[in-house]
């Protein structure tokens, strides 16, 4: 029986992309996504694309999609906002999108900066036609991924994974 | 400074069967338009910004096809940043022209940066692109169109023309989705999946 702490749930998402063949990883860094990145990294199957902003991922991912390829964007919930815009184009041109956010700004929380756009990143993705499915608990991490590509890919249509904060724990900082 | 039309459709004109248009919202969309449909193309009406990047995202899918970005001036400075991405990934099959006309024209002749001090081809070559290349004046336009048409990229570009308002010329449909369905069925050889 596993337990909370010895989930690898990043090894569940990777094993979700691999099954759904989901090759290109589009991605702002962030700490909670480092470990898949690593690992997609390692693969000479799959194409790692560092942005310079979230937003250019949105086009990368339907102009590959155009391509017959499917990929996701991972970013922080800061970079829903810079995508605003942007997602109008795979609800205009039905592309299926799909995107991993990993929560900042609201559990426990260090820093005030982090938190009117994590309050804001649920709000904004369902103004922007993207649908949003949550994981709290590690073991839901891999099947709340499963289910959200399914549905973008299935029905072309704009989904996100929230991973919280709560799940991921909230980074604490201190001087020196 | 050249005719915008002029100069798109000397570079489309008897396109090789293996390339793919990328247009950017506004101008470089009707321009591409004023050449004639073609299923290969796909025409940005929208999302500013965009159109880079999805040209990155399809050079990469389609390794095999020859990948044509016209984008105008605007559409390029809202999103430099994918210039530097674009270099990254380095897609050798990835084109970028881009039709600089120093201003926003569709909104009033608002002047852009690049009438001022700002060098787009100077920024895609600090970004790393490995060809690059500016027009300013009326040239041959053999050497731009073997550059386009088949040099190494991901190569860019800048090419002055004149801020003109012309006739606006409408591409396939502006309903996204039956001009992506389209597009991708071509772009695959394949039925929509």
């Amino acid at each position: 029986m596993q337990t909370q702490e010895n989930i690898d749930w990043h090894q569940d998402i990777f094993d979700v992309l691999e099954c759904q063949g989901i090759d290109l990883i589009a991605h702002v860094p962030d700490a909670a996504h480092a470990p898949l990145i690593r690992k997609c990294d390692a693969r000479n199957d799959m194409d790692v694309v560092t942005l310079t902003t979230e937003e250019e991922g949105v086009g990368l991912l339907c102009g590959a999609w155009a391509g017959g390829r499917k990929g996701v964007l991972l970013m922080q919930s800061s970079g829903v906002g810079n995508c605003i815009n942007a997602l109008a184009l795979p609800v205009i041109c039905r592309v299926p999108f799909l995107s991993i956010i990993s929560m900042r700004g609201e559990w426990g929380e260090f820093i005030p900066w982090q938190v009117p756009m994590g309050r804001g990143t649920p709000k904004v993705l369902e103004a922007m036609e993207v649908s949003v499915f949550r994981a709290d608990v590690k073991e839901k991490v891999g099947e709340t991924v499963n289910a959200a590509g399914q549905f973008a890919f299935n029905t072309r249509r704009s989904a996100a994974v929230l991973l919280s904060q709560e799940m991921l724990g909230a980074k604490q900082f201190k001087e020196g | 400074m050249l005719q915008r039309r002029a100069l798109v459709a000397s570079l489309l004109e008897h396109r090789p069967a293996n390339m793919v248009v990328v247009s950017s919202l506004g101008n470089p969309t009707w321009d591409v338009a004023s050449v004639g449909d073609h299923e290969l193309n796909f025409n940005f009406i929208g999302a500013m910004g965009q159109a880079g990047p999805f040209a990155l995202g399809l050079a990469m899918a389609k390794p095999d096809k020859r990948i044509v970005l016209f984008a105008g001036d605007g559409e390029l400075l809202m999103s430099l940043g994918v210039l530097a991405t674009i270099a990254n990934q380095a897609p050798a099959n990835l084109a970028v022209v881009a039709l600089d006309n120093e201003s926003y024209v569709e909104t009033g002749n608002q002047p852009t940066a690049t009438a001022g001090p700002t060098d787009l081809e100077a920024v895609a070559r600090a970004c790393g692109f490995v060809q690059t290349r500016s027009v300013v004046e009326e040239v041959p336009l053999d050497d731009i169109r073997d550059m386009v048409w088949g040099g190494e990229g991901p190569l860019f570009v800048n090419i002055k023309i004149v801020a003109e308002t012309l006739p606006l010329v409408f591409p396939y449909s502006f309903d996204g989705a039956t001009a992506m369905n389209r597009f991708r069925g071509a772009v695959n050889d394949s039925k929509m999946g």
